[in-house]
């Protein structure tokens, strides 16, 4: 081994990877990605600056302002995203960018937040039982998360929180962290659930359950379906059954097909009646047909009534997302015999899954900016809560709009797939790093007691060399003017 | 490429994720790989976990071998990475200044892509390692690739088609406007050769080649200077190349077909393509490489 030279000229010794570079004043390391500022070992990941002229690159478009009635004034938007943090906390955020839009002197503060109190929202498009709501999801193993409560044709998942990014345990917390990080950047994440499935997510993705990629969203429920297609089916067939975890609808008695006059077929289901026509309950929930356990869509029903049922009565079984479909005619046992389905019955279930949306995984950031990163925004933490309340402080994350929390705090929920790509980092602690821009007039920054001996022209922020230029994704543009306070 | 089975490790240090059209881009450090295959689904998820798999722990040992790698120390290296460089760059030790490092792109590349086709069957594959590529062709396939001719302004001058029974299993580009230092002015040399990592030292060779040394309106600087660490030592690199005449174009080009050549005749490579300032030239026996 040689002795490494001892020699002053301001080199710094890079730690981010094995290679261990010495990277001298102005010059980056072997990756291009650190570099030597003044000294300082930096990540030289290019700052983000939204550019609405790079929008959709349509030829007939000079302008972008030629496009969009909505949008008034300013081209460009400081994001976050590379800004940097506020570390110590009183230090002033990274960038406060002045710019003039539409003759009004706005305010731009840039930081990127870090943030212990975070996790992610996943609405999954799938009527397949992933696991028991309340069950634990897991990434790497680890605990991460929880099945939460389902929603429309939906299920949803918890990930993340404060509590299993750092009360967990380390391993926990790092498999959180790591998980977040991924979804939030739009990668694919292997999850399982304990008494449940095997799942890939990512957002704008569909969901690959136990290795079987979903491919449609429900075009209702079962009791949905009959009424959305009981005219399509009158006069070709004389019941039908949709198959569906929550409700299944049965047409002859339901109030579609009463309406319709459609004569009674002395079908017997199983499982709780609810309303005329609508059953809970008809089997287990599962991965099979309409998110029920049964393969057989047979099981669901009992023995016809002998006093109703006559030979020959032709029947649709049917999934809610026409996946699973089965035709039936009675024989003179009044049993049930599938036959091949006639050419209007398939038309009809071709329907149901011409109408089924495309299966999506969801995924929406949340995190609370309730403490310490208020303070590089303002002297007077409060009053930015406030004034974000009032609704005189658009918030954006990476230029995304969020949605605000009512109540205590700034806790915000984004849709990652909104935010430009890979706008989200970590820090060991661990915890997710996350753009968050606050914009308001500068008379109302000046007010709730902003750092204003750091504003800084947005013409200079732009002549920055490591700022990166993008098109804004989907949304209305950050910079819009705020109501006058 | 159905790849939806294929959840990608996410690590502190190696960092995995698959890339729109089901390729894999696998990163550590200075190390950039974009990897694509094509087979059975199952057999691309077994190959991607195979390439993870070889990476994890490539760059320590890759470090660790570093003193010998760039020639302050001598003897063989201790990890396999180590030695396919050393293999690569062996042949030129007689003529010119080359260290293994100079090979480094390739032979991590072609770690990392035989990893993958030992763990799966795979018609195609490549492993691309910030543009030097190796390949993998089962009997009867082939591959297009599209070329450059300036790494910090991509857009496509031509293509070179790869067929199975084409003698080549790697492709390396180097000049003095990529990621390492380069003794020569050609803004890119692109290399078809055996093996990715020859084509990585081939290409160093023929772009140091590419060369006018009396010019006095290059801009160059000793290596050590950029790097404290660099193998080249107190080396001239190149770091500014001006506006050069016609005359001087083709003198720098012929220097560097010249060197090519001779490379091509003893089977050092199958073909090259050298830039300078907007001319190709072109070497080769057969027609590999259409611009």
């Amino acid at each position: 081994m040689s002795v490494e030279p001892k020699i002053d000229d301001g080199r710094v010794r890079c730690d981010a990877c094995p290679v261990m570079c010495y990277i001298k004043p102005g010059l980056t390391g072997a990756c291009d990605r650190y570099g030597n500022e003044g000294g300082q070992l930096v990540r030289l990941d290019p700052h983000v600056i939204l550019d609405r002229s790079l929008q959709g690159a349509v030829p007939f478009l000079d302008r972008a302002d030629d496009w969009d009635g909505d949008i008034v004034g300013g081209t460009r938007f400081v994001t976050a995203i590379g800004a940097g943090t506020t570390y110590p906390d009183y230090k002033p955020a990274p960038f406060i960018v002045a710019s003039e839009i539409d003759g009004v002197d706005m305010v731009t503060v840039v930081t990127e937040g870090i943030f212990s109190y975070c996790g992610v929202k996943v609405k999954i498009d799938t009527d397949r039982h992933i696991g028991p709501e309340g069950s634990p999801v897991r990434a790497e193993g680890e605990a991460i998360g929880h099945v939460t409560t389902g929603e429309y044709g939906s299920q949803m998942l918890s990930l993340g929180g404060v509590h299993h990014l750092t009360g967990s345990g380390k391993k926990a917390g790092r498999a959180t962290c790591a998980a977040l990080l991924a979804l939030s950047n739009g990668e694919a994440v292997e999850l399982t659930v304990d008494a449940g499935v095997s799942m890939l997510v990512q957002s704008g993705q569909p969901p690959v359950i136990n290795g079987a990629r979903e491919e449609r969203m429900r075009v209702g429920c079962g009791s949905a379906t009959i009424g959305m297609f009981a005219k399509q089916w009158q006069g070709n067939i004389d019941e039908v059954v949709v198959v569906d975890d929550h409700i299944t609808g049965v047409l002859s008695e339901h109030q579609a097909g009463k309406v319709l006059g459609i004569p009674e077929t002395g079908v017997r289901m199983k499982g709780r009646r609810s309303t005329p026509g609508r059953y809970f309950e008809v089997a287990g929930p599962g991965t099979g047909w309409g998110g029920t356990d049964i393969s057989d869509p047979l099981t669901i029903l009992g023995p016809f009534d002998p006093k109703v049922a006559r030979p020959g009565l032709r029947m649709l079984m049917v999934s809610t997302t026409g996946e699973q479909a089965a035709y039936f005619e009675l024989d003179e046992a009044l049993r049930p015999i599938e036959r091949d389905m006639p050419a209007p019955v398939v038309f009809s279930v071709d329907r149901i899954k011409e109408n089924c949306e495309p299966a999506l995984c969801t995924v929406l950031f949340m995190a609370g900016a309730g403490g310490s990163l208020r303070a590089g925004v303002t002297e007077n933490p409060v009053r930015l809560t406030t004034s974000v309340k009032n609704a005189l402080i658009r918030v954006t994350c990476g230029g995304a709009p969020v949605f605000i929390w009512p109540g205590g705090g700034i806790t915000f929920m984004v849709d990652v797939a909104l935010v430009p790509k890979n706008a989200f980092g970590y820090v060991p602690t661990p915890a997710l790093v996350a753009p968050i821009e606050f914009t308001m007039r500068r008379d109302d920054y000046a007010r709730l007691g902003g750092h204003m001996s750091h504003l800084r022209p947005l013409a200079d922020v732009l002549a920055e060399t490591s700022a990166r230029q993008i098109a804004p994704r989907v949304g209305p543009w950050p910079l819009k003017p705020l109501p006058r306070s | 490429m159905a790849i939806e089975a294929f959840a990608p490790v996410v690590s502190n240090r190696l960092q995995a994720r698959v890339l729109p059209g089901g390729r894999l881009h696998l990163h550590e450090g200075p190390i950039d790989l974009i990897i694509g295959a094509w087979g059975q689904p199952a057999e691309i998820v077994s190959a991607y976990r195979a390439a993870e798999r070889r990476m994890t722990g490539l760059l320590d040992a890759l470090c660790q071998d570093l003193p010998v790698l760039r020639a302050t120390a001598t003897g063989e290296a201790a990890c396999s990475t180590g030695r396919r460089m050393q293999a690569a760059v062996a042949p030129y030790l007689s003529e010119v200044f080359l260290t293994p490092m100079a090979a480094v792109a390739g032979a991590v590349a072609e770690e990392v892509l035989s990893a993958m086709v030992q763990a799966a069957t795979l018609s195609r594959a490549f492993v691309n390692n910030g543009g030097d590529i190796a390949l993998h062709l089962a009997p009867g396939e082939r591959l297009v690739l599209g070329a450059v001719d300036r790494p910090d302004r991509p857009a496509l001058f031509g293509t070179a088609t790869i067929s199975a029974a084409d003698p080549v299993r790697g492709v390396a580009t180097s000049g003095w406007r990529g990621r390492s230092f380069s003794l020569g002015i050609a803004d890119a040399v692109t290399v078809l050769a055996a093996s990715a990592a020859a084509a990585d030292a081939a290409a160093t060779v023929i772009a140091n080649a590419v060369d006018l040394p009396d010019h006095l309106g290059i801009g160059r600087v000793p290596a050590e200077a950029l790097d404290p660490m660099s193998d080249l030592g107190a080396r001239l690199v190149t770091r500014d190349v001006p506006w050069l005449s016609p005359p001087d174009i083709a003198r720098a080009l012929a220097c560097g077909v010249t060197t090519a050549r001779r490379l091509l005749a003893r089977g050092g490579i199958v073909a090259a393509a050298l830039h300078v300032q907007g001319r190709t030239e072109l070497v080769e026996t057969g027609r590999m490489m259409a611009a």
